[in-house]
């Protein structure tokens, strides 16, 4: 078994959560304006295969990420042309969606399969990094680690402390009230649609430019939409909650890699099904302890009514629903 | 009234002539972009699918599981519920079977014992749809996200026996456990490779699918919750109990199809025994228009466009996903001309 120390497993979590950041993220703007993007599993593998393919004939990382960014903003758009525009349910196209995608991904990526491309490399933080203990492991990232910490206290910024965040906030809880205050309730639906829809897509990059580097059937990263959209529900539609969410799964496949070599017969990908369960506890756990009875029992007892705060959080209330405007 | 009908039919025709150009001037520009002629690729899928009599078979084969998961599937969506847990029933289903066979193997005659391992991956199909239903009557789990989540441990369960408790003596790896005796296969037609039986399922399947949903109490209460669930209730329906049954029946039939994937086509368990046909069949119950005249031939369509492609990577030099290309952009082409039709509809 690999020698573990907390420094190392830390830097590990961050860099592994990376890219799953950007992508919940992403999501998390996109639900708390009401509409559920359900295609982030094919759109994280068709931008994944844009983002090495242009990068590999470019030799530029960031026309990668530019055009990964693009194909995301693409697939959002589709979503929210139907959804929101066309009333057609959010969830059935975007079910259609994370399909198609995936496949033109391996159509389209056929012939980039196991190439040898270009790769994020670290880049160490100036004077950060000579801090002793820490300093080597955690400011010795490469840039999409240090970004995507950035965008997490962005995110929860934006959406509690402006007024743009407000507007969101207040179209993903109800589109009628926020329509009669002035707010174009549709408009701002298609551009945190759009907006999510581009972190899903620097996501994809982020896998197959670094944490997963190349393309090929599997690539790698598949399964990991399905797991963004568990996580944001895990973490209650709160960016720092979700964020938590993202590195507690980070942990539990590092924890999952570092195990088998104490329990060969259990394959990593196991590990991999954790959230599920997670999430669905979790919903359970907030829906029964809404109910009055289980509420007056817990009063009682502090630690019982600390997990329940923690863990409580609810939808949108607007999450899906198409909104007409009339 | 007349001309009434009339303008309706055209309107339909058009629309499906929308929903055919849209598909496929998006799937032509794909293979375009990977650099292959797109009539050679259309061609290969044509002749690899319905060229012979073999090949037609082979579609059958695949045709059986989604025609099983979609008439399931007409239950839930009748009902308003997105049963998205289909593959993981599926898969549950696969497991059930392959449990009995594995157990069972000297419990009787072969007839019984496979007669025996279908019934226990309808029971375990049901059962695990059963725990969407409950997570979503019971639970406040919406049914998209609690059957999903079950989807995943369902993998995560057919993973664990393949590498743990049921691996090939000495080795385990993907190819799956170790292959069934041949008296544990499901009989077929001498050089056919399909079997009567099965397709037969599948045909009073449909049959029993279409009774059911028009005649009975069942149809009628899924319909009437489906349309609207509070007006059901002050008529005395209990949504939160038919919708167990919609699902349970929906999980059954997955089962059941699990279950023909193992003693029909692989006659083993395999990591990918589901072949994603369930999220396919949802494909094409959508495409259907929720409809089950539709289902059979869309089913067949599907299947054959599955078993077409395969021959583009040996032919050309591409891969077979263009398959699920065509099947998506047409159902997303249906779902945007049919937003559409119905936006200008109320604007006139």
């Amino acid at each position: 078994m690999m020698e573990l120390s907390f420094e190392i497993l830390l830097a590990g979590v961050l860099a592994g959560a990376a890219p799953l950041i950007l992508a919940t993220m992403g999501e998390t703007l996109t639900e708390k304006a009401g509409v559920i993007n359900l295609s982030l599993d094919g759109t994280i593998l068709l931008s994944a295969m844009t983002g090495f393919a242009v990068a590999y004939e470019t030799h530029s990382l960031v026309l990668g990420f530019l055009a990964a960014g693009v194909v995301g903003v693409l697939v959002a758009a589709v979503v929210a042309g139907a959804g929101i525009y066309l009333g057609q349910s959010q969830v059935a196209v975007g079910f259609v969606l994370t399909l198609m995608c995936r496949d033109l991904a391996y159509f389209l990526g056929n012939p980039y399969s196991r190439l040898q491309g270009p790769q994020v490399g670290l880049s160490p933080l100036p004077f950060l990094k000579d801090i002793p203990g820490v300093g080597p492991v955690l400011f010795q990232q490469n840039l999409i680690t240090y970004a995507s910490l950035v965008l997490i206290a962005a995110t929860w910024a934006f959406i509690y402390r402006t007024r743009w965040g407000l507007e969101l906030r207040a179209v993903g809880e109800h589109p009628h009230a926020a329509y009669a205050r002035g707010i174009n309730a549709r408009r701002v639906q298609l551009i945190y649609a759009l907006l999510g829809g581009f972190l899903v897509g620097l996501a994809g990059a982020a896998f197959s430019l670094c944490t997963k580097p190349g393309w090929g059937r599997p690539q790698g990263a598949e399964g990991m939409g399905w797991i963004a959209l568990a996580i944001v529900i895990f973490g209650g539609w709160h960016p720092v909650k979700v964020a938590l969410g993202t590195y507690l799964f980070a942990l539990l496949q590092i924890l999952g890699i570092t195990f088998q070599g104490v329990l060969p017969s259990v394959p990593t990908q196991v590990f991999q099904v954790a959230p599920f369960p997670l999430m669905i506890f979790t919903l359970v756990f907030m829906h029964l302890s809404q109910r009055p009875g289980a509420e007056r029992w817990a009063a009682k007892r502090p630690w019982l009514l600390r997990i329940i705060r923690l863990l409580r959080g609810s939808a949108p209330r607007a999450l899906g629903q198409p909104y007409r405007q009339d | 009234m007349e001309r009434d009908k009339g303008t309706r039919a055209k309107s339909v025709l058009g629309q499906a002539a929308a929903i055919l150009a849209l598909a496929f001037s998006f799937t032509t520009v794909v293979v375009l972009l990977s650099g292959e002629p797109p009539w050679a690729a259309y061609r290969y899928i044509l002749e690899g699918s319905v060229g012979s009599w073999l090949k037609v078979a082979q579609v059958l084969k695949v045709w059986v599981p989604l025609v099983l998961c979609s008439c399931g599937l007409l239950y839930t969506f009748q009902i308003g519920l997105w049963n998205i847990g289909v593959e993981g029933q599926v898969i549950l289903g696969a497991i059930a079977a392959t449990a009995v066979l594995r157990w069972g193997a000297h419990w009787g005659s072969p007839t019984a014992v496979l007669l025996l391992s279908l019934l226990a991956a309808v029971g375990c199909g049901g059962l695990w749809a059963l725990a969407a239903g409950l997570l979503k009557t019971r639970g406040g789990v919406n049914e998209i996200f609690a059957g999903l989540g079950l989807n995943f441990v369902a993998v995560g369960v057919i993973l664990w026996l393949i590498f743990g408790p049921w691996k090939r003596p000495g080795i385990a790896s993907m190819s799956g456990t170790e292959p069934f005796a041949r008296e544990l296969w499901l009989p077929t037609l001498a050089g056919w490779r399909i079997s009567p039986y099965a397709l037969a399922a599948a045909v009073a399947v449909l049959a029993l699918t279409w009774w059911t949903l028009k005649y009975t109490r069942v149809g009628l209460a899924c319909r009437a919750i489906g349309r609207n669930p509070h007006a059901s209730y002050l008529l005395g329906l209990r949504p939160d109990r038919w919708m167990l049954i919609a699902m349970m029946l929906a999980g059954g039939l997955a089962g059941l199809a699990g279950a023909y994937q193992v003693v029909a086509v692989y006659h083993r368990l395999i990591p990918a025994i589901s072949s994603n046909y369930g999220y396919l069949s949802l494909l094409v119950v959508m495409l259907a228009n929720y409809r089950l005249v539709w289902i059979p031939f869309i089913a067949f369509f599907f299947a054959a466009l599955n078993v077409g492609s395969i021959q583009l990577p040996m032919m050309l030099q591409m891969d077979s996903s263009l398959a699920g290309v065509i099947q998506g952009s047409l159902v997303l082409a249906t779902l945007v001309v049919h937003g559409w039709a119905r936006k200008r509809e109320q604007a006139s």
